[in-house]
């Protein structure tokens, strides 16, 4: 992740320190310790590839096939004859980009105004946002689903979107690159300027922030896409996302494993994919949010 | 301070807009007084889609959930709701399957956050140094958070099969017999938890890491000139100074453990809202689910929800009791040292 530079110690305390313990290498028993968690991390995800490309009779072998088989088209194919998995992926990519969207915008816009405007109980309203994160909001769902019942909204995709438009880790990660990022100068200059505040967040706030809203964003698309147990309520298999498409999919009656697994893995590859192509900036959103916790 | 700044800053902007010769004096006093209320009102205005959201969507919801807790509500028709009182808790609380909910609630949550938070910690440990192809093992080891649950639960399901599944098959390799994962109590519990363990594990990792990295570097020096072995520094240096980050993923991992759902309702296949045939599984989020969208009675799924609620609450109260106990334990065995 491009970040401004953080207040760092000297040269030549740094070059101090690289020759103490902090920069231990790593020995042989690390890597091979890694080399296995990692292994274990993948394999699931390996072996849906082997079993998806297979046979049912082939998977029910023993000793179990390791490789990858020929018969992957075949499988999606008799998958998505069992579930609308086309419907479901179109309707997941709305759902998560409206949501990724919206939570960028709204986060950065809040970020903005705690990380660089002074106003009263600015600390106090902080720290209300972060103590929602433990606020275990699933547990509202019964008077939920009866509120998007009341408005005709089951099975339509705004109940799952409008609900998590905007995230309190959102809000904290924005202002705490913000503050770093955005030099309060540039802030009172253009006040001086005369530009107003929205002026100010438009066209300073906004690119400075691009790096940030990047990984904010994908963060949040990859929550959106793998959020399960308000779309199960709110949505049925008629208008499914990926996740109620899968759980359809896993809770049917589709007798054949593989078909099964290349259902799944049509609903999955996309985000991974994504995933191993963006991941090492969302491990650094992952990490750069975690310090504040 | 930073205010003031900015107040003379627009005072000066108007002054300097008065003196100016192009505009008429009533819009540019119209103006600084705009710009005050823009200084004044725009803060809140940025940050209100948070609370309106979070106040419609979650917490408005969540208080609500008491009050229709007390009624009888069916699915089909949510309009008609009948005052019951207390009889929902009073039904729920005689229930057995209630209470083996709990318990398996607490057993599964026991059995996936301790042994997933030790090895997080572990493997950030195994991080916190110098690394090649580190940015490698961090994306792979996020690949099961990026995996969604009911993925990684179909998966599961299957490699945990009694009679194909490749971790019989493996067992198998060392003469173990073939397990039933799904119909034993433990045994399901425990494939359970290992899902997700599997899923959370490397995030947690990669927030401990994170902690493990702002901690400054002269107490490891300082640790390493006293003698203090590898392990001695984990444990005396490293482990006391992420510790309110430990404190909050457990707390996080409390409140997600107690809510669990999505992982046993797909680990049995068909009707899992049932968690096992003799209910071995099923867990309070489960529970609520199979009251409210199964049997139609709203009003019992949110004196359920409203449970749980209460039970988070005690959770985390005794979670974060044990932490400042821990924690007053800790600065007096710091403050004896010296005397």
């Amino acid at each position: 992740m491009t970040t401004a530079p953080a207040p760092t110690p000297t040269v030549a305390r740094r070059r101090f320190e690289r020759k103490r313990v902090g920069d231990r290498r790593a020995g042989p028993f690390t890597y091979a310790a890694l080399i296995l968690t990692t292994i274990l991390a993948v394999i699931p995800l390996y072996w849906t590839v082997v079993a998806a490309s297979r046979t049912n009779a082939d998977i029910a072998k023993t000793p179990p096939p390791l490789t990858p088989g020929d018969n992957l088209w075949a499988n999606i194919r008799s998958a998505l004859d069992q579930v609308d998995m086309v419907k479901a992926l179109l309707n997941s990519l709305v759902v998560s980009g409206s949501i990724a969207l919206g939570t960028v915008f709204f986060c950065t816009l809040a970020g903005f105004a705690f990380a660089k405007l002074r106003f009263r109980g600015s600390n106090v309203l902080l720290v209300i946002i972060l103590a929602t994160i433990m606020v275990p909001a699933q547990l509202g769902v019964v008077p939920l689903f009866i509120l998007i019942a009341e408005l005709g909204w089951v099975n339509q995709l705004q109940a799952v979107i409008l609900p998590t438009l905007v995230s309190a880790f959102g809000v904290v990660f924005m202002r705490q690159y913000l503050i770093r990022a955005l030099p309060t100068e540039i802030i009172e200059a253009a006040v001086v300027d005369g530009a107003s505040t929205f002026r100010i967040f438009w066209s300073i706030v906004l690119p400075a922030a691009r790096p940030a809203m990047a990984v904010l964003g994908m963060l949040t698309f990859l929550m959106a896409w793998n959020d399960f147990f308000w779309p199960i309520i709110a949505l049925s298999s008629q208008n499914p996302t990926v996740q109620v498409a899968l759980n359809s999919l896993g809770q049917g009656y589709v007798p054949d494993r593989s078909i099964i697994l290349a259902g799944t893995l049509v609903g999955t590859v996309p985000v991974l994919i994504v995933f191993a192509l963006l991941g090492k900036h969302i491990v650094g959103g992952i990490m750069e949010g975690a310090v504040k916790g | 301070m930073r205010l003031k700044a900015q107040m003379a800053a627009t005072d000066q902007a108007g002054s300097l807009v008065t003196e100016a010769p192009r505009g008429p004096r009533p819009r540019s006093a119209w103006r600084t007084r705009l710009t005050k209320l823009d200084a004044k009102a725009s803060p809140y205005l940025y940050i209100s889609p948070f609370f309106f959201l979070f106040a419609g969507f979650g917490l408005f919801p969540l208080a609500y959930t008491a009050w229709i807790s007390l009624h009888s509500v069916n699915l089909q028709n949510v309009e008609e709701r009948t005052w019951v009182g207390f009889d929902n808790y009073t039904r729920l609380f005689h229930d057995d399957q209630f209470w083996n909910a709990v318990q398996n609630t607490i057993t599964i949550g026991l059995i996936s956050t301790v042994p997933q938070l030790l090895i997080a910690l572990g493997l950030a440990h195994l991080l916190h140094c110098k690394l090649r192809g580190s940015t490698f093992f961090r994306v792979s080891l996020l690949m099961p958070y990026a995996t969604s649950v009911a993925a990684a639960t179909i998966v599961f399901a299957m490699l945990f099969g009694r009679d194909f599944g490749l971790i019989n098959w493996f067992l198998g390799v060392f003469g173990v017999e073939n397990i039933d994962w799904e119909n034993g109590k433990w045994s399901s519990q425990i494939a359970i938890s290992t899902i997700v363990t599997w899923r959370w594990t490397g995030y947690n990792a990669l927030i401990y890491l994170a902690a493990m990295q702002a901690i400054p570097k002269d107490l490891y020096e300082a640790a390493e000139v006293d003698g203090a072995s590898r392990w001695q520094q984990l444990r005396h240096v490293t482990i006391p100074g992420i510790k309110p980050t430990i404190i909050f993923t457990v707390i996080i991992s409390t409140i997600g453990a107690t809510q669990l759902f999505g992982e046993p309702l797909l680990f049995g296949g068909a009707g899992g809202y049932r968690g096992g045939a003799d209910h071995q599984y099923q867990t309070l989020g489960l529970l609520l689910y199979e009251q409210g969208w199964f049997n139609f009675q709203l009003g019992r799924a949110a004196a359920t929800a409203w449970t749980m609620f209460l039970i988070i609450m005690v959770a985390v109260a005794v979670n974060a009791l044990l932490a400042s106990k821990g924690r007053s334990a800790l600065t007096i065995g710091r403050r004896r040292r010296p005397a």
